[in-house]
């Protein structure tokens, strides 16, 4: 018996709103690096049940797929953060605002 | 068929020998050196004559050579079209004829000249314009001649332009000129509006045709005003005379060619070319008339006042001008014609004369320093004296003859404020033409240079001009004292006389000759004045402060000055400091300034902080998901 599609979606809204107030108030990059993998999650979890609901592969295929972005997303963020510690000595993200108008 | 094509080719090169002259001797003058430039100016001038010489002996007149189709205009077109006819074949042989020898005696004159082949550019150029001028056989080809000569006009005057009076001599006339112009361009708008068409033979044949409307009368009347505005910017006549004493500014053998022989006739080819539509409005001509009579005569009382040399020519150029309009608004074309190459002759011989003595006294103009050349220059006296003699009216001089054809005229007319203003200026010419001449060449020597005789190049010139000065009276001799009257056959397909003199012909021949012996008289009267008036002159005279206002030449520039000038000034720095310094500058610097004080406040928002950045994403995102929630169905 599975779970009612209800509750998963509860879940993945959970876990994806986690991770965006997480991402919206901490400092740390790392730690914002965490949560936008948490919301990736949760988006995840959504389509996981609809494909269960729908009894058809979409669902699945798709969570490869961001999966894999995630992935590269990741590496790619900790790329830059290793850069912006070399040169901040820092990884407070509030210390990079070189862009500001 | 074949005939028509060859004489195309000569027709052609007529005309186009001196532009490409003038566009070598731009482009390539300093290369060539003066002496290359000198005599390929004159040999293109020389051929150009020749072809216009050869289509004047052997083509059949009218002739109208066809070139190409130009300006399509609706339901007519405007070709582009050479017409030979009498008037236009004779000015042309004017124009090449004098212009050549003028070209002649300017490689003497501008010797040494920085602006030697820049000088002959313009040269020629004025020749090929003034060539568009008279062959052109549409208004538009006309006014493109027309112009053409002004700019030339305006780059000759201005030649010397590091001196700022000679470049604002040249601004004023190119802008006078603009006036007339005006006038010119309305006329043109008018009879486009009456006939539809700008082939002059196209609308003269409509002319004659007759069978005018009210208000086609009134677009052709407005039309004749327009020409004579045109005109008399062009041929210097009240109120649009002042340019041309200032355009002395420019070097010698300009105001010869442009200034005194062709250019300035412009205005009265023009209202001989046009003279049927004239006939349509004879109160026109009276106007025109009465502007050559006031004009020809305060010219002359100026005249007399100037100490310039090439000044007083040039008044005198406008008072000989004036007499030309007068002829031509009383209706005798063939007199105004036929006044107008004698004058080109002798006044082009006395403009190279006068520049042949300022020549010799090194850039001296001022006949207060002159007198006593008569034997230092010797071949320019004589010249000049044939030159003096004929412009006063002595016979049987050329300018005698034709003077008094246009005295005969005015006499005929029965008019007699114009006969008073005629025949005294006739007087006053005599008189400050022998002041000219005593002040020059008698007296003792008041100068500070030494003197000499010019080389030969202009010398020859002076020669040949006075020989046609004293004999081109046969031109049109009158049948009444055993002439032919050639140039009156000539012209007479062309244009008609309105005075016909209906006496018998014994009668006849005994008033012709009374007043023939009475302009005699009054031209010797002044001479023999001026002998005696100025045979001792010490250089001082006219102190009296009653003739002040003559000195000032009436104050007319400083009335225009007042008038039109300041007033003008006073709208252009409206138009800067009000119209573009508040209005416009304002509109587009109080644009910049609203845009970059809106952006100091907007860009606030940019601070540089992603999660602030994601934080707006969410906002909005939300604000989405809200209208998505409130719109459902």
């Amino acid at each position: 018996m599975s779970a009612p599609i209800a509750y998963v979606l509860f879940l993945s809204f959970a876990v994806f709103c986690f991770g965006a107030c997480g991402f919206l108030i901490r400092k740390n990059a790392l730690s914002l690096l965490i949560c936008l993998e948490l919301m990736l999650s949760g988006v995840n979890m959504a389509f996981v049940g609809f494909s269960r609901l729908h009894q058809n592969e979409g669902g699945n295929v798709l969570y490869f797929l961001v999966i894999t972005v995630a992935a590269c997303e990741s590496a790619i963020g900790l790329a830059l953060i290793l850069n912006f510690f070399r040169l901040k000595k820092s990884v407070r993200l509030d210390e990079a605002r070189a862009l500001e108008g | 068929m074949e005939e028509q094509s060859h004489l195309q080719c000569i027709a052609a090169l007529a005309v186009l020998l001196p532009l490409v002259g003038s566009a070598l001797w731009f482009s390539l003058g300093k290369k060539f050196g003066e002496k290359f430039v000198s005599i390929g100016a004159v040999s293109f001038l020389a051929l150009s004559f020749a072809c216009i010489a050869y289509i004047f002996f052997t083509a059949t007149l009218p002739l109208r050579i066809n070139f190409f189709q130009w300006l399509p205009l609706g339901t007519s077109s405007v070709s582009f079209a050479f017409l030979f006819d009498p008037l236009s074949l004779a000015l042309s042989m004017v124009v090449t004829g004098v212009g050549t020898l003028i070209h002649l005696y300017a490689t003497g004159y501008m010797h040494g000249d920085a602006g030697f082949g820049r000088f002959f550019s313009y040269l020629n150029l004025f020749v090929f314009s003034m060539l568009m001028l008279t062959l052109s056989d549409s208004l538009p080809g006309l006014f493109l001649g027309w112009e053409g000569v002004g700019l030339c006009s305006y780059l000759l005057i201005s030649f010397w332009f590091t001196d700022e009076a000679n470049a604002s001599a040249g601004k004023k006339a190119f802008i006078v000129n603009r006036v007339g112009d005006f006038g010119f361009l309305l006329a043109m708008f008018c009879i486009f509006k009456v006939f539809g068409a700008l082939s002059i033979p196209e609308i003269l044949q409509t002319v004659q045709a007759g069978n005018f409307s009210g208000d086609d009368l009134f677009w052709t009347r407005l039309a004749c005003f327009g020409l004579v505005l045109g005109a008399a910017g062009k041929s210097a006549q009240i109120p649009l005379y002042v340019w041309l004493p200032d355009a002395m500014a420019g070097p010698t053998p300009v105001s010869a060619l442009i200034h005194a022989a062709t250019m300035v006739t412009a205005g009265v080819y023009l209202c001989c070319r046009m003279q049927p539509l004239f006939l349509l409005h004879l109160d026109v001509l009276n106007v025109i008339a009465y502007m050559g009579a006031i004009t020809a005569f305060f010219a002359a009382t100026i005249a007399i006042f100037q100490n310039d040399i090439k000044k007083v020519l040039a008044y005198s150029t406008i008072s000989q001008l004036g007499y030309m309009f007068l002829a031509v608004g009383l209706g005798a074309p063939v007199a105004a014609y036929f006044h107008l190459i004698t004058h080109a002759f002798f006044k082009a011989l006395l403009f190279l004369g006068a520049g042949s003595v300022i020549h010799g006294l090194h850039h001296e103009q001022d006949m207060r320093h002159m007198g006593g050349l008569r034997t230092k220059m010797p071949i320019t006296f004589w010249c000049m004296t044939i030159g003096v003699l004929a412009i006063a009216g002595v016979p049987p001089l050329s300018g005698f003859v034709s003077k008094d054809e246009i005295l005969h005229n005015v006499w005929g007319n029965h008019d007699w404020t114009l006969v008073a203003l005629a025949f005294t200026t006739a007087f006053m010419t005599a008189f400050y033409m022998g002041r000219l001449w005593i002040m020059t060449f008698f007296g003792k020597f008041r100068g500070h240079h030494e003197a000499h005789e010019s080389p030969w190049t202009m010398t020859s010139v002076l020669v040949i001009l006075a020989a046609a000065s004293a004999l081109a009276g046969i031109l049109n001799w009158p049948h009444l004292w055993g002439g032919s009257e050639t140039l009156g056959t000539y012209l007479s397909t062309v244009v008609q006389a309105l005075i016909h003199h209906a006496e018998d012909p014994a009668h006849a021949l005994q008033s012709s000759l009374t007043l023939a012996v009475v302009s005699s008289l009054v031209g010797l009267a002044g001479l023999t004045i001026a002998y005696f008036r100025y045979r001792n002159f010490s250089g001082e005279e006219f102190s009296s402060p009653a003739f002040r206002p003559f000195q000032n030449k009436y104050y007319i520039d400083e009335l225009y000055d007042a008038i039109v000038v300041k007033n003008l000034r006073m709208f252009g720095k409206f138009l800067w400091k009000v119209v573009d310094g508040f209005v416009l500058d304002g509109v587009l610097n109080g644009s910049a300034a609203l845009a970059s004080r809106t952006s100091t406040y907007l860009r606030q928002l940019q601070t540089g902080l992603m999660q602030q950045y994601a934080l707006w994403i969410w906002i909005g995102f939300l604000i989405l998901l809200l209208g998505a929630w409130t719109g459902r169905s």
